[in-house]
């Protein structure tokens, strides 16, 4: 530090009002931004989300536009078509185009079975010849649909139950509490399986099953949140003055919760997904003609040592449909808390 | 500490007796009996069956006996095996099921431990990356699908382990990977978030400042403290294994009673189906018991004075 900075003389120059004015220290540069605003922002920069977000809504355009615009009918048998690999069109790459590997040779599966060269079945055929493209969309809409039908159900049960006992607390707390205590002691699997025992096989009860026990997780976080929300001095003021406990609810809780809401649904729905899957998987969940991932994965996984494929799909899109969801709750869990980010 | 144990055992005792009770009187509301051919037979002869199953009194005394069976551990006879206690049914079924369970979880949660750590530790680095895609693929993937892709490219076309039935510990080794997956998976996600949380704490400064060996801060001061609160996660987990086990075990063809359960339910064997309810949910309330004590145990910051959860 010995040795002086020698600085040209014309190096500071003093200051004129007119430079004062425009260097206001108060001013905030950045405009400011709502709380949505901010966890929209967040959520755009976190690139696993913002891809999950768009491969979610082109699943979803896909399976629900097939109601509309199908390459070939799902349900449509072809017994002379049956078990035709996947073919698309301009890859050459054995496995995508049509050709199998049948006693030790390489033979176009598609000119043994006497059809043109202008169609294509992208995922293959299935043991019916139905196409399996065709199937997986709408396999993937019958479980997106049961996915979120059951979601809305733990929605609004859920919702409900946990603001009811975090807002009630008291008495009516501890036996709402030991309620989901108690069915937090058997595995959700177990209780979905004996409703739908009881209710009979079909997508109805499937639905009913998931969305009556998936509720829980839900009530559980919501209580939490109410119950801190509920000692805040804007919810002690709106009591004061003398709105219902109604209004109350939907005016300043439910807005306040919605980002631990909007976060768990992101969690539930893949898990509805999961467990439909997993019922059809063993044969008490939906029903031919009627197909899901799950029993898409069933039909393909008894051919799997000889037509992977027709297992591979199906399994394919259901992990993707998993992941974007898993991505996208964890990025907006991220977007909403910022917090839990490092 | 005494008074919370009582507490949370009579719970554990309540919990149960309902659980009982409505599986009871849920599975009366079902249709179906036990006779595989009920138009061949006499009036008498149905009559005799029903009263080999006891279903002959009236649904009350049922429901009693039921009860007093059940404190016993008897739970009935089997409708699908004739003449075969539930009991016994359970009790020479559910060693292959503990077995892969929990080598399930202890391997998965190690190993998730090991991955979580380092990808704490080498934040934002390849290491890191590919701990969080493991992590995310794990949670993503069914265990049933990656049970039809171990047993078929580990078991069929390399011919490293067999395929199905069980034998030995090799006969394990493809269920416990399949059913392993969420627990290594979720406990690594877990395990990375407590872990950079932690070590951007001021303790694990001063303990570099004082100039701790990097393995001995890591060792003595993170990862302890990060391991804590994954307790909270084993019951989750085991729920988690427990509904895998009855698609996997299905897979593997083992004898265990996740594949009982499935095998009941498709032949509406009730009092096969009501005995596993209660042998799960009794393992379930044991683990989340065995869980909160431990958790009171290890972090003397959370006291368990009467207050659950």
């Amino acid at each position: 530090m010995a040795d002086t900075v020698k600085l040209p003389e014309d190096s500071f120059k003093p200051m004129t009002p007119e430079d004062r004015g425009s260097l206001d220290s108060e001013k905030i540069a950045a405009p400011s931004l709502t709380f949505r605003q901010d966890a929209w922002r967040r959520l755009k920069n976190n690139k696993g989300a913002w891809v999950s977000l768009i491969v979610l809504a082109i699943i979803f355009i896909m399976a629900f536009g097939s109601l509309f615009v199908s390459p070939h009918n799902p349900n449509a048998v072809h017994p002379s078509y049956a078990n035709l690999p996947s073919k698309i069109p301009g890859i050459g790459v054995n496995g995508f185009n049509g050709t199998l590997v049948q006693a030790g040779q390489r033979i176009d599966a598609y000119k043994q079975a006497g059809i043109g060269t202008g169609t294509y079945y992208i995922m293959g055929t299935d043991y019916l010849g139905r196409d399996l493209f065709s199937r997986v969309l709408y396999g993937t809409r019958i479980s997106l649909i049961i996915a979120l039908v059951a979601t809305l159900f733990d929605l609004t049960i859920g919702v409900t139950y946990g603001m009811i006992s975090g807002w009630k607390g008291g008495r009516v707390d501890t036996i709402m509490q030991r309620i989901i205590e108690i069915i937090l002691s058997i595995p959700n699997l177990v209780i979905i399986v004996l409703l739908i025992l009881i209710l009979k096989p079909g997508m109805t009860s499937i639905i009913i099953a998931i969305a009556l026990t998936s509720w829980v997780n839900m009530a559980r976080l919501v209580r939490a949140q109410t119950m801190e929300l509920k000692e805040q001095e804007f919810i002690l003021a709106a009591r004061t003055l003398g709105e219902s406990s109604m209004k109350i609810s939907f005016k300043h809780l439910l807005p306040n919760l919605s980002s631990v809401i909007i976060i768990n649904t992101m969690f539930t729905i893949p898990n509805a997904i999961f467990f439909e899957a997993t019922l059809s998987y063993i044969g008490i969940g939906i029903s031919s003609p009627q197909a899901s991932l799950g029993t898409l994965l069933n039909d393909g996984q008894k051919n799997f040592q000889f037509l992977p494929y027709q297992m591979w799909w199906p399994a394919l899109v259901l992990s993707i449909v998993m992941l974007a969801f898993n991505l996208l709750g964890d990025g907006l869990r991220d977007a909403f808390d910022p917090r839990t980010k490092e | 500490m005494a008074k919370y144990l009582a507490k949370r055992i009579f719970y554990l005792v309540l919990t149960l007796f309902i659980v009982i009770t409505v599986t009871f009187f849920l599975m009366k509301l079902l249709p179906g009996t036990p006779l595989t051919n009920q138009a061949k037979l006499s009036k008498s002869q149905i009559a005799l069956i029903y009263q080999q199953y006891g279903l002959d009194k009236p649904v009350w005394q049922q429901y009693l006996l039921y009860l007093a069976g059940a404190v016993r551990g008897d739970f009935g006879t089997s409708f699908q095996f004739s003449d075969q206690p539930v009991s016994y049914l359970i009790s020479s079924r559910i060693g292959p099921s503990l077995q892969i369970g929990l080598q399930a979880m202890i391997i998965g949660v190690l190993l998730g431990i090991i991955i979580g750590a380092f990808g704490a530790m080498k934040q934002n680095t390849w290491i890191d990356t590919s701990a969080t895609v493991v992590s995310i693929l794990g949670i993503s993937i069914p265990s049933f699908v990656l049970a039809v892709l171990l047993q078929y490219y580990l078991g069929l076309k390399a011919g490293w382990f067999p395929i199905a039935e069980w034998g030995g510990f090799i006969y394990t080794v493809l269920p416990t990977l399949a059913l392993g997956a969420t627990p290594l998976a979720e406990s690594a996600r877990f395990v990375r978030t407590e872990m950079v949380d932690v070590l951007s704490s001021d303790y694990i400064e001063l303990a570099k400042a004082k100039g701790l060996s990097k393995a001995g801060v890591i060792y003595h001061h993170a990862l302890r403290n990060s391991l804590i609160p994954l307790i909270t996660i084993v019951g989750p987990l085991a729920v988690n294994i427990m509904t895998g086990s009855m698609v996997v075990e299905n897979i593997f063809s083992i004898p265990g009673i996740g594949e009982q359960f499935v095998k009941s339910v498709l032949t509406n064997d009730y009092p096969t189906i009501m005995g596993l309810t209660i042998v799960y949910s009794f393992m379930l309330c044991v683990v989340l018991l065995i869980t909160d004590i431990l958790y009171g145990i290890v972090d003397p910051r959370i006291r368990i004075t009467g207050k659950a959860n």
